[in-house]
């Protein structure tokens, strides 16, 4: 009788030719967190999707319960026990809690009639024993990420799942979010659900996980019990190498003005913000998901222009009523969901570069077809985006390669005011410390940089100065020497005399 | 652990904010009517709404199937073409055989209609190609089946037994009967939507098709039943509009198809599919109903009709959008 | 959870920094051929002996040249139509844009106003009709299917407004030129003609200009484009507008061929151009098409309905044909995907669901002929 409720032996895929994983060995014991760490490209999410059945191994075994098991499909694992959570949440987003979390199962009456009264009773009995809190008749689309997440593990927990997978979860949760998703799979565990868990963020691991395994190029590289190791430690595994400066801040004496917001309000979402943004300057915008720094920063590049207060580029006041408008005044924005507003999937490497200076490669609407090659070239290289080549689809590229693609793009429109949403989410340690070193090296040739992030380290260790908004208002204000971490987290949770408290 | 829920304060103002949906409809609904009463006050008479209801019963039945094909994220096209051959058909049919039986008349109509539904299901569940450009496919191939079946022939109306036509003209206890199937077929479309698993699982393949497959909803089957009912109904509407209209000709429903989509859409349902109502698809039919009722009463010439309707479709279709988009914001902050 | 989903995609071996290429991957020669055009090429090579076998009148050039000018309103709607669908929208008030300009034009004829003055005022009257269609979708952000539903009822009944029961009739000859003459010296009609510039010019923007590379990214990734900069409202505006105008357009040929106008000229055509692009290839979400398919598409449906009619086929007969086609392309494309995916099981109960489906649909088709045989007889005899 083995120690492991899930074991893979040589796990071996192939992507048309590619071999992704090589011989993976993995074993998970049941009632334990099991954190899968690599960098982009390692095989994380391939090997989960292995194990939920998405796609089939190409060799090796995989036991459950000591038994050899062989999934054709994602409903076959989840049949077996393993039930998996995505980014994507898998929510019918017009149903409702209740119906969500019994989805395609409603308890159901003589008859076949479904008994709408037992399934609000069952499910409100399942998130009270989970000690979740939910209005039930929510509609789905109109609960918050953290809460969407909860829904799924209960009705992963309601379908007896035995393996729970989780994929980087907290990447959109507050805080006191990412500490009840904790407290809760810590519940899971006790209750003997053995549970992987993805992160980037490596002091989450050191949180919650007990052993943690290593991947690196599809290989298998050791698995460690949490509090035996250490973290830089860790990194070394991952990237087979030290990283010895996560955050290489340069020193930069800050120039004029660049940006000057006054009062800029847009009534329901943000209120009253005000500040100035210098040349050679890195202004970090530290908050919790939703206080309404995207917003804030989609005003100013002309997405959802504000209500009311003023906006300065440069010295000249201006009205910003379009993206266009924004990119031909020296702005460029990066977007939070590359997936979303970042990238065109379908499209080339070269098209996504060049699409927002599409005109410069045209002669009066002509494309250039040289012309925008050679400049994406020099624009993908320069950014030492790994790909075959240049014709390569977008889609096809891994998270880190994908941001160094979108910021390739906006590199190229020669910005003297980058706004950054969120520059590093879902990148490996290895491409984030490349991600810093490019905005310092672009902070010292002068350009003026806005930097939106909920990693408070990457907040305290790449900003010269700190702006924290809390529910649409500007709470905090800090410079670099005066900044810690309790003093940024106390003015991004501040009651406001509204009387809502976190 | 307490989830803060800023919606769970707001529930009761949920509840109401969801019956506005509808509500938005029954404002305009009433303007109508007071508008159109002001102008032509025999609108307002009950023998009028009694002809309205009689006007939309075969678009309520049809569209009640088309809002679950649109529920889906699909669409269907072809139910006017549908309509048109089994009304030719049952023509035939019944020419051939005066004193055939009507209820095998009716269970043969909704079988051919069945059939033709489950060709489109075919097509789109199992070979994956787009309800419209599928539907757009079957609405020609039907309706050019319509005139190679009659070779341009139509059955005339004294050559159908009376007793087919009172099939949907007979009335019980005063209601006419097109009427009655009509309120029938929408209480078992309500009971199939919201009290039995097919009738959910039909929401949640339209609201995330993956996470349905995910929990062993059989999207496929789920997808070609929604046409196979649509069918259905087109047959049924086919023997009945053969019967109320007294005839059948080649161009018999031609652009039905648009009635029945756009009484869902004013009803209501979301055009991306997982959202609809019974309720709300009533009174989407029951609006257009009442804008070519009213614009026969208030005496507009005939050639005005067709622009009138098209316009106030469009007034119903951008006003209820506008309402709802309203609602979407007030309900996000 | 999707196969395509982004960061958890297989990354295929990737080279080192300096090595990325900058030349476009090799293909090799047989994959340069996988394109659906290259299909079309041969369905339309397969018509065109096909039909030369099945009659000589096919190979007639006066023949030939009477029936290109059949088809040439649908093309000059279906150029435009590449383009709003390729952007993930759609238009079904091209026809009825169509009978309200034309109505238009011949009410104006009736009251004495000059053709050409009449003919103008109808080429504007349709523009602003596609620049109401651009407003609704672009402005008020209405689905497009909805709201070109909408003026495809709106715009027809204008139509019967306009022109009630009269008929618009005794054009000029010099105005009936454009759909009944040809150009000079040779056979080739003058709205053929038209066509093909106009499909030159159309597929010159659609493929080498920034206006269109921005029409396959806003089908792609409408966001990404709004944040990247892209025009978006102002190119939807603009290709409803064209797309409005090209109906005008093909109001007054298909006016001009007829010699003849009555307010449902047209019904129905709206169909035959969206048929027509996807069977072009056009993927009807969005992000796909070529105008050069979209050309063939129409060859093919040209030839295919010339050579029905050559064997006295009916016209609503031929409908069949056409819809079949369409679905046929899409279903043979779904399953080369799904082969070349990993094939289909082929287990006793497909084996069984698919006899089942063969029955159902083979008693169909004997009741079909069976129930009506009847009562043909005793009406033709």
């Amino acid at each position: 009788m083995s120690e492991y409720v899930l074991e893979l032996k040589n796990i071996a895929k192939r992507f048309g030719g590619v071999e992704v994983l090589h011989g993976v060995s993995f074993g998970l014991r049941p009632g334990e967190v099991h954190a899968l760490l690599g960098e982009n490209g390692a095989g994380k999410s391939t090997l989960i999707k292995v194990i939920s059945g998405i796609h089939q191994p190409d060799g090796g075994e995989i036991y459950l319960n000591d038994k050899r098991v062989h999934f054709d499909d994602p409903l076959q694992a989840r049949q077996a026990g393993i039930a998996a959570i995505y980014q994507e949440l898998s929510l019918c987003l017009d149903l409702n809690v209740a119906e969500n979390i019994f989805l395609g199962r409603q308890p159901t009456r003589l008859g076949g009639r479904i008994d709408w009264h037992k399934l609000y009773q069952e499910a409100n009995r399942l998130l009270t024993s989970l000690g979740v809190h939910l209005d039930l008749r929510t509609r789905a689309r109109n609960l918050s990420i953290a809460q969407m997440q909860s829904v799924e593990i209960a009705r992963a927990f309601s379908l007896n799942a035995r393996i729970l997978i989780m994929d980087e979860p907290t990447s959109s949760l507050t805080l006191s979010e990412v500490a009840d998703l904790f407290a809760l799979v810590r519940r899971l565990r006790d209750e003997g659900t053995a549970i992987i868990f993805i992160s980037h963020r490596l002091e989450e691991l050191f949180e919650v996980a007990d052993r943690v395994t290593v991947l690196r190029d599809g290989s298998y590289v050791d698995t460690r019990l949490v509090k035996d190791v250490s973290r830089d430690e860790l990194v070394r595994l991952m990237v087979g190498r030290t990283i010895s400066n996560l955050f290489p801040k340069q020193d930069v004496k800050a120039g004029e003005i660049a940006l000057k917001v006054d009062h800029l309000t847009h009534t329901g979402i943000f209120e009253d913000i005000s500040f100035e943004l210098r040349r050679g300057e890195i202004l970090g915008m530290a908050g919790l998901v939703g206080a309404g720094r995207t917003d804030v920063a989609r005003a100013i590049f002309g997405v959802v222009p504000p209500t009311s207060g003023t906006i300065q580029v440069e010295g000249r006041q201006v009205e910003i009523t379009s993206p266009q408008q924004a990119i031909s005044l020296g702005l460029a924005y990066v977007p939070e969901d590359r997936q979303l507003h970042g990238l065109i999937p379908a499209m080339n490497i070269t098209a996504n570069i060049t699409l927002p200076i599409l005109k410069e490669y045209a002669r009066r609407g002509w494309l250039q077809d040289k012309a925008e090659r050679s400049a994406a070239f020099s624009a993908a290289r320069q950014m030492e985006v790994r790909a075959n080549s240049i014709w390569q689809i977008a889609r096809t590229l891994s998270g880190g390669n994908q941001q160094k693609v979108v910021l390739a793009k906006w590199l190229s429109t020669k910005p003297r005011i980058l706004i950054l949403d969120e520059p590093t989410r879902g990148i490996d340690v290895g491409t984030k410390a490349a991600v810093h070193a490019l905005m310092s090296n672009l902070a010292a040739e002068g350009i003026a940089i806005l930097m939106i992030s909920s990693e408070l380290p990457e907040v305290l260790g790449m900003s010269d100065r700190i702006l924290v908004m809390h529910e649409g208002h500007m709470t905090g204000h800090f410079s670099r020497a005066e900044a810690t971490q309790e003093k940024i987290i106390s003015a991004a949770t501040q009651t406001i005399t509204t009387g809502r408290a976190m | 652990m307490t989830v803060k829920n800023p919606s769970a304060t707001r529930s009761n103002l949920f509840i109401t904010l969801t019956r506005f949906r509808e509500f938005g409809i029954i404002l305009i609904i009433l303007i109508l009517a007071v508008l159109v009463g002001l102008r032509a006050p025999v609108f307002l008479t009950l023998g009028n709404f009694r002809d309205i209801l009689l006007d939309i019963s075969i678009l309520v039945i049809v569209a009640l199937a088309q809002t679950m094909v649109i529920i889906t994220h699909g669409i269907d096209l072809s139910v006017g073409s549908s309509i048109g051959l089994v009304a030719m058909m049952v023509a035939f049919i019944i020419k051939a055989n005066p004193h055939i039986s009507l209820v095998l008349v009716v269970l043969l109509g909704m079988a051919l209609g069945a059939v033709l539904g489950s060709f489109n299901g075919l097509i789109i569940a199992i070979g994956k190609v787009p309800p419209i450009i599928a539907t757009l496919g079957t609405l020609s191939i039907y309706r050019g089946m319509v005139f190679l079946y009659s070779q341009g022939y139509w059955v005339p109306s004294y050559q159908l037994p009376d007793a087919f036509k009172m099939l949907s003209k007979g009335t019980l206890l005063g209601v006419p009967n097109i009427i009655i199937y009509a309120i029938i077929v929408a209480i078992l479309v309500y009971y199939f939507l919201n009290y039995t698993h097919a009738g959910r699982d039909i929401y949640a393949v339209g609201s995330n098709p993956d996470a349905a497959q995910y929990v062993g909803i059989r999207k496929q089957r789920i997808i070609f039943l929604v046409y196979v009912l649509t069918g259905i109904a087109a047959g049924l509407a086919g023997v009945l509009w053969a019967s109320r209209f007294e005839s059948s000709q080649t161009n018999t429903a031609l652009g039905f198809e648009l009635q029945t989509v756009a009484a869902s859409i004013v009803g209501g349902v979301s055009i991306s599919g997982g959202v609809g109502t019974v309720p709300g698809v009533l009174l989407g039919a029951l609006l257009l109903g009442m804008i070519n009722n009213s614009v026969t009463l208030v005496r507009i010439s005939p050639f005005w009709e067709q622009a009138a309707q098209g316009l106030l479709i469009l007034i119903a279709v951008v006003s209820d959008i506008l309402i709802l988009r309203r609602i979407q914001r007030a309900k996000s902050k | 959870m999707k196969e395509s989903t982004v960061s958890s995609t297989a990354e295929p071996q990737s080279q080192p920094v300096n090595q990325i290429s900058m030349s476009a991957p090799k293909k090799s020669f047989l994959a340069h051929f996988q394109r659906w055009e290259w299909m079309l090429v041969l369905l339309v090579v397969l018509a065109i002996v096909i039909n030369s076998r099945l009659t000589p009148y096919f190979l007639n050039a006066q023949n030939l040249s009477r029936t290109s000018a059949d088809f040439m309103e649908l093309g000059l709607m279906m150029l435009p139509m590449v383009f709003i669908i390729i952007t993930g929208n759609i238009d079904l008030s091209v026809a009825s844009n169509l009978g309200m300009c034309a109505s238009f034009m011949a009410v104006l004829w009736n009251l004495h106003i000059d053709i050409w003055v009449a003919a103008g005022a109808a080429l504007l009257l349709g523009t602003l009709a596609g620049a109401f269609n651009g407003f609704l979708i672009a402005r008020v952000k209405l689905p497009a299917l909805v709201a070109t539903l909408g003026t495809y009822a709106f715009f027809r009944g204008i139509a019967y407004v306009l022109l009630g029961d009269q008929a618009g009739r005794g054009y000029p000859p010099a105005f009936t030129y454009i759909g009944q003459g040809k150009i000079p010296g040779t056979l080739i009609p003058f709205s053929v003609g038209l066509f093909v510039v106009m499909a030159v010019i159309f597929g010159l923007v659609l493929h080498r200009t920034t206006f269109g590379r921005y029409i396959f990214a806003i089908g792609n990734n409408e966001n990404a484009c709004i944040y990247a900069g892209v025009p978006v409202a102002r190119i939807k505006l603009i290709i409803y507008t064209v797309s409005g105008f090209m109906a005008a357009l093909a109001g007054l040929v298909l006016a001009a061929r007829f010699g003849s106008t009555r307010p449902d000229i047209g019904t129905g055509l709206e169909l035959s151009v969206i048929t027509a692009a996807v069977l072009g290839g056009v993927d009807i979400n969005g992000g796909i098409g070529t105008m050069p398919g979209a050309v063939l598409s129409l060859l093919l449906i040209g030839l295919v309905t010339f050579g029905m009619g050559l064997k006295n086929v009916q016209d609503q007969v031929q409908t069949i044909a056409i819809g079949s086609l369409l679905i046929l392309s899409i279903l043979i494309a779904s399953i080369a995907r799904t082969i070349s995916a990993g094939g289909v099981r082929l287990n006793w109960r497909t084996v069984g669901l698919a006899a089942v489906f063969i029955v159902i649909f083979g008693a169909f088709f004997f009741f079909f002929f069976w129930s009506r045989a009847p009562v043909l007889k005793s009406v033709f005899g």
